[in-house]
């Protein structure tokens, strides 16, 4: 017989409190939003699924959704490559090493308006590095008027802001990597080429899963640095679903359809997530089906 | 396959001053072409060094290095030919048991149906047939290891095959029969084999001839039976046998032996398989007292302290009566297996 003890459900009472008022409490704040239409103060109807079926009608939110994805998937095709080549160039010992690192670490402590004020000034075509320089090459570049130039801009400037972060996952996933892996590819006589894709990009697997998915949920909630570069502009050309809900919640004070979309928001990157998460555990471990019997 | 020629010393600091500041002092031997060779030693003794030496992984500071009389001392492991395999399994995990056997050959060019039948010996050799088509990566230890060997011997043309502890990580049980498929594989394949590992049972089985090192210095090399009746250094007589040679100095020794030490000598050693319970005052005896009898399964190891506090450690067969701890007994000590050191080297 098992003795019974119920006391230890009291040890785990301070967690279930604080994830009570820190998620659980604020979310249902949100679920109780997203099923009322609130009137007044003392005016409330409860309207079901009405929010959540009108949202999903909304063409704008369409339009902002499609703009979403193709950001976050140029983000991770852009950066993940581009971090794993920074990555491999960047020298593994000695003071140049710790010097390269807190070059590409920098961009990473810039606040994220800032950040956006940055971009907002080296794109000016009269003040700006960038601007100018596109100007004096007879390009006619305008973050604030052409839609392709602000799209682009804001995924360059989330580029330069996050890629030395994939850059030091994977340096760090490099050095993991044990002498006698190089030693051993020496010897069996592998070009450069087979050491990356036969020794470094498997053992980069892990910390590669956790870059796309930080990387892939960061973009997908990018709201600071487009707001401050172009406020979702020219007309809604670089407006994301969160600078979009924004508008909904804080802008016109729909708090009914903004939540039940923000509920929707929530869903979307959570199955996201879980497809990627688990797609990339299929890819390091496909027909591995030895491995359980081993242990 | 080649002859191996070594002539070299080693420091990995720069500017070596004292014996200590090398990691290998200077050293020079040979290995012939498809011998079984074997460097024995404690950790930090060197020969890891020595091995990343005759592998190319590390380049020696002073002398060289010939195979087969060519100077390779800046050639790449590859130029080299050299197969290596580590202490720990490499594999490539995300090929498969039969991708990661033809890698080196894959790498080298060799034709498909070529690559094909030499996988599908070595497989056969080290019992992986069955698992060629499945994923490397999900395998146990053991078979990881085997993969690391198949590797290095998939090969037919390498200069040399070289271990570093090979078996380290590996269980008892298939340690042992790995150790035998070794061997076997040499038989077969008549490659040259260096094998490094601190474990002398390892290296006496593998090897035709085994290298001792002990700080940086090769101190004998010479075959299982060499090292056993001849050690030419006291620190041979001590690592090898179990357990090592009993060193008395010559200063205890009663006048009916002392007549027959060579001039010079300091010391006398004597395996502990050589001393026997002689009758008291019999030729080459010295007194002794039981200090501990201990029953090691097929032999009983006795402990005795002769004069000053020096021990004397015997193998004794159980069929032979056991003296019990506290009494007097005679241990001869004297006969041919006898050998007298002079400086911790050998000198009769």
């Amino acid at each position: 017989m098992k003795p019974v003890n119920q006391k230890a459900w009291f040890l785990i009472l301070p967690v279930i409190l604080c994830v009570a008022f820190s998620a659980i409490l604020p979310l249902m704040t949100v679920v109780n939003y997203s099923v009322q239409d609130i009137i007044s103060p003392e005016r409330r109807v409860f309207v079901g699924t009405e929010w959540f079926k009108s949202v999903m009608r909304d063409e704008d939110l369409q339009g902002a959704l499609a703009r979403q994805i193709a950001f976050s998937l140029s983000v991770l095709l852009v950066e993940i490559p581009l971090g794993i080549a920074l990555a491999l160039s960047m020298p593994a010992k000695g003071w140049k090493s710790s010097a390269v690192l807190v070059v590409v670490a920098i961009s990473l402590l810039i606040p994220w308006n800032v950040v956006g004020t940055i971009w907002q000034i080296y794109g000016r075509t009269d003040i700006g590095l960038m601007g100018a320089t596109f100007k004096a090459l007879g390009f006619d570049y305008s973050y604030t008027g052409n839609p392709t130039h602000a799209w682009l801009t804001v995924l360059l400037m989330d580029v330069w802001h996050w890629t030395p972060l994939v850059a030091l996952l994977c340096f760090a996933g490099l050095r993991a990597i044990p002498d006698a892996y190089y030693q051993a590819a020496s010897i069996d006589g592998a070009t450069k080429f087979a050491v990356f894709r036969y020794i470094q990009l498997p053992k980069l697997r892990g910390v590669l899963m956790i870059a796309v998915l930080l990387r892939f949920m960061d973009s997908f909630m990018i709201y600071t640095e487009p707001f401050v570069l172009t406020g979702g502009g020219p007309g809604n050309a670089t407006t994301f679903l969160s600078q979009y809900l924004t508008q909904k919640a804080v802008g016109q004070f729909d708090l009914g359809p903004a939540a039940a979309f923000s509920l929707i928001y929530f869903l979307i990157i959570l199955l996201l997530c879980f497809i990627l998460y688990n797609w990339m555990q299929r890819v390091g471990t496909a027909d591995n089906t030895s491995e359980a019997g081993h242990g | 396959m080649a002859r191996i020629d070594l002539d070299l010393a080693h420091a990995y600091k720069a500017n070596p001053q004292r014996d200590e500041d090398y990691a290998l002092l200077p050293l020079k031997m040979t290995f012939d072409d498809g011998g079984a060779y074997a460097l024995l030693g404690p950790s930090g003794c060197g020969k890891t060094t020595l091995l990343n030496i005759i592998s190319g992984l590390v380049k020696p500071s002073q002398g060289g290095v010939k195979f087969d009389g060519v100077e390779v001392k800046d050639k790449t492991p590859q130029q080299r030919n050299i197969a290596q395999v580590f202490q720990f399994p490499v594999i490539y995990d995300t090929m498969t048991v039969a991708q990661n056997l033809a890698f080196p050959l894959k790498n080298r060019g060799v034709p498909a149906d070529r690559i094909k039948q030499r996988v599908g010996k070595i497989a056969e050799m080290l019992e992986m047939s069955a698992q060629l088509d499945t994923r490397a990566a999900g395998l146990a230890a053991d078979a990881k290891q085997k993969i690391s060997l198949g590797r290095g011997l998939v090969r037919e043309d390498v200069s040399a095959v070289l271990f570093d502890e090979p078996l380290t990580v590996i269980d008892p049980h298939l340690k042992w029969q790995l150790r035998r498929k070794l061997k076997q594989i040499h038989n077969e394949l008549k490659l040259t084999l260096v094998y490094v590992t601190h474990d002398q049972v390892e290296a006496l089985t593998f090897a035709d001839q085994v290298v001792v090192m002990t700080r940086g210095r090769a101190v004998q090399i010479g075959s299982a039976s060499d090292l056993f009746e001849r050690p030419r250094h006291t620190f041979v007589g001590h690592f090898i046998g179990s357990p090592g040679m009993n060193f008395l100095p010559a200063s205890l020794l009663p006048a009916s032996i002392a007549k027959d030490v060579p001039a010079g000598a300091t010391k006398l050693g004597v395996r502990p398989e050589y001393v026997t319970i002689a009758d008291a005052n019999a030729a080459g005896t010295v007194p002794a007292t039981v200090t501990q009898a201990q029953d090691i399964g097929t032999y009983w190891l006795v402990t005795a302290t002769v004069a000053e506090g020096a021990v004397v450690r015997a193998r004794l067969s159980p069929d032979e009566p056991i003296p019990q701890p506290g009494a007097q007994v005679w241990l001869t000590i004297f006969g041919a297996h006898t050998c007298f050191y002079k400086d911790e080297e050998l000198v009769a």
